[in-house]
């Protein structure tokens, strides 16, 4: 008999969630699990794998899943996807392989993230698989960012049995994971888990290395790499250029979720990096940094944490499931608005000045454009603004390989089959190629990647 | 990695320190700086480097006690010890060219990085003048230094304890008032220093290149914390700069935004019990 709603994940209630950093949902038991997984059809011609970018062999894993074969199910998730308790966690599913399931035609699909998660959270109990490391190539490849992107590249050069090292500027790995997306939706004990699973394979990471300045992309063939990877990701975040931008009190959602994720601000003073959160925080922008951004500020002890976005409900970039639970948490929306100045005192910030927005045409995008609403200014008083508005690719890469070619938005030209650019042996993958895009598929792009670096080794 | 090979003291609350990092030491150019972090729950802070120690991999760097992790790396890091995190270099490099007659300032610890640039304009073939500038003749230090890479010096305290009583943007205008041609300045110090020295030169049109150091979290393009305003646009001190055109720069934005945290850095010295560097007997280390 078909059940045709999704078994339900327990979470961490609303408000006992937003005091802490702990993650919101709590996973499947082994029977939610089973209960979950024989809901899948077995289509005869599934359309669930194409809907991955990683092409994950979904019938087979949740076939597994169903006969409580959770070992197998983990081998198979893993034959595709290096990274499985990241994306059974931060996947936007319901765009990928949940929004083309059978199952979603007339009832709920099958709850696919949850599954992966629950398998990779299960492998994290029992034995890890390890997936084969095939004969030693000889060749040494260069991963620069250590990323999504870059960590699957990694992964998947290594185990055609070539020497990997990944450089990383920062002082630990996992690039966005660790630096941008909070703990409470990804815990960083999970992201250090899959780091460490990687080093277990051979491949080498060596942290606070700035590839471009330490040593350059050219350095590295001088130093003996026969290939690269430039997984750099993105960068400096965009501001609004409105008049107030350089006032204390406003963050870009870089440097506030930096501060509290990678830094530890959270635990100031017994961690060093302070943070300054008041008792209202306005978040700008609607996509899932802004709620990632929106949701901390409540967890920072904000007692009001709004989100500023100039179109309606309906235009929110950020994932349905992550606009429920900022809800769920009580933050506000104030759509169809935007900023026009920050206001201060001549210490720092103490208000956002808006403007009404009502919906035109739509734009290249195919949004509606939002249009001000004359005479319609009002101001929000808040000493804590928190700008979300995307991000300029990483600069350092772009900035120091002169040899290499950059659109005019800074990216690096790349093909999107194999990630080659215009250097021989260099490849690129993820948000320094693309812009802003999801992990899953910075992990499609490393994973392309990987393999026309191997055939690239094979020829040279 | 990044062992300490050297340490003394140069002055009140001023330490030199030299850390074993090869690979930046091979790397690094006159202008540009590192990151460091001291332990696991440590921030990460800027230092320009002073110069490399090719023979050892070593990177020299001037160490001012200004907040807790200055303190606690005065204070708890000696030779032999080694600093958890150190990335670089960073930053765009000094324009080091010949462009004639040249003026490098240095104020307080602002006297650390302007050693590499007038001694690379020095091998440049430029005329080289120093100024350098401190509260207090204990602040003072680099004199020696300097003096053997500059072709003038001058030596101002605020109070005249050492050199002339006053301040360094008084030599810059007395120089640039006798009619003295002056082809590029260098002003690296506290931003009202900076601020002051390009509003010096603005009149006389005289390029006048500052150093910034905005709060930094990152410092490697990422978190754009360290933005400043410079002609109306936003930039970022990390991978733009931190060299950038003083007659440009809105130093009160930047002044404002490097006070974000006094209360913050307050409360983190007094729950760590840091003793601020005056309360501490001077060469306790």
């Amino acid at each position: 008999m078909i059940k045709p709603r999704q078994t339900p994940m327990r979470q961490q209630r609303p408000y006992v969630r937003i005091h802490n950093f702990d993650e919101v949902p709590l996973g499947y038991s082994e029977d939610e699990a089973i209960r979950e997984a024989k809901r899948c059809l077995q289509c005869q011609y599934p359309t669930c794998i194409d809907g991955c970018p990683v092409n994950v062999d979904i019938p087979r894993f949740v076939g597994h899943v169903a006969q409580g074969d959770f070992a197998s199910a983990v081998r198979t998730i893993r034959e595709t996807n290096s990274l499985p308790a990241v994306c059974g966690r931060v996947c936007p599913q319901e765009d990928q392989c949940q929004g083309v399931c059978a199952m979603g035609k007339k009832f709920e699909s099958v709850a696919i993230g949850r599954l992966e998660r629950f398998c990779a959270d299960w492998e994290a109990q029992h034995d890890p698989c390890r997936p084969e490391v095939g004969p030693d190539t000889g060749r040494r490849v260069a991963v620069i960012g250590s990323g999504p992107a870059g960590l699957t590249a990694a992964g998947d050069l290594r185990k055609l049995g070539h020497d990997v090292t990944v450089l990383e500027l920062l002082h630990v790995a996992g690039g966005v994971l660790m630096y941008g997306i909070p703990e409470f939706r990804l815990p960083k004990a999970i992201v250090r888990r899959e780091v460490d699973g990687l080093r277990a394979l051979g491949v080498r990471i060596e942290l606070n290395k700035v590839v471009g300045r330490v040593v350059t992309v050219n350095g590295l063939f001088e130093q003996g790499y026969d290939a690269l990877f430039i997984g750099t990701g993105a960068g400096l975040p965009r501001f609004l250029e409105i008049p107030g931008e350089q006032l204390g009190g406003v963050y870009s959602a870089n440097e506030f979720l930096t501060r509290t994720n990678l830094m530890q601000s959270y635990r100031f003073p017994e961690y060093d990096t302070p943070i300054r959160v008041g008792e209202r925080v306005v978040t700008i922008g609607g996509g899932n940094v802004a709620m990632d951004a929106a949701r901390t500020a409540l967890r920072l002890g904000a007692k009001e944490s709004i989100v500023l976005y100039r179109r309606s409900v309906e235009e929110l970039p950020a994932r349905v499931e992550e606009v429920e639970h900022a809800a769920e948490e009580g933050i506000f929306f104030q759509l169809l608005a935007g900023p026009v100045r920050f206001l201060g005192d001549g210490g720092g910030l103490v208000g956002v000045e808006c403007i009404e927005m009502k919906l035109g045409e739509p734009d290249e995008s195919g949004r509606r454009r939002p249009v001000p609403v004359p005479d319609s200014e009002f101001t929000i008083e808040t000493d804590t603004a928190v700008i979300a508005v995307g991000n300029e690719p990483h600069p350092l890469i772009p900035k120091t390989t002169p040899d290499l070619e950059v659109s005019r938005w800074g990216n690096i030209v790349a093909d999107p089959e194999t990630g080659r650019t215009s250097v021989d042996g260099v490849f690129a993958g993820g948000d320094i190629v693309t812009g802003a895009a999801t992990v899953i598929e910075a992990m499609g792009a490393g994973k392309r990647a990987a393999a026309a670096i191997d055939a690239f080794l094979a020829d040279a | 990695m990044n062992r300490i090979l050297e340490k003394q003291q140069l002055g009140s609350c001023l330490w030199e320190f030299l850390i074993e990092a090869p690979d930046i030491a091979r790397a690094a150019r006159a202008g540009q700086f590192v990151i460091l972090r001291l332990h696991e729950k440590g921030e990460r802070i800027p230092l320009t480097i002073v110069e490399t120690d090719d023979t050892v991999g070593g990177v020299r760097l001037v160490v001012q006690e200004v907040g807790k992790t200055t303190s606690e790396m005065i204070g708890g890091f000696g030779v032999g010890d080694a600093l958890l995190d150190f990335v670089g270099p960073l930053g765009e490099p000094s324009e080091i060219a010949r462009y004639g007659t040249t003026v490098c300032i240095g104020g307080g610890v602002g006297i650390a990085p302007i050693f590499p640039i007038a001694r690379d304009l020095k091998a440049a073939g430029n005329h080289v003048i120093g100024v350098l500038g401190a509260r207090t003749a204990e602040l003072l230090f680099y004199e020696q230094k300097l003096a053997a890479v500059c072709d003038e010096l001058y030596v101002m305290t605020d109070d005249g304890s050492r050199g002339q009583r006053g301040f360094t943007s008084d030599v810059l205008k007395r120089l640039l008032d006798e009619g003295r041609e002056i082809d590029r300045v260098w002003a690296i110090g506290p931003p009202i220093m900076m601020k002051v020295c390009a509003e010096v030169t603005r009149p006389f049109g005289v390029p006048t290149v500052v150093s910034l150091n905005p709060i930094m979290v990152d410092g490697t393009g990422m978190c754009g914390g360290c933005r400043v305003e410079v002609g109306g646009r936003t930039r970022f001190a990390c991978v733009d700069g931190p060299e950038f055109d003083g007659h440009q720069v809105d130093f009160d934005a930047l002044m404002a935004r490097l006070r974000i945290y006094a209360d913050d850095e307050a409360e983190s010295l007094d729950e760590h019990e840091v003793q601020p560097c005056s309360k501490r007997q001077e060469g306790a280390w």
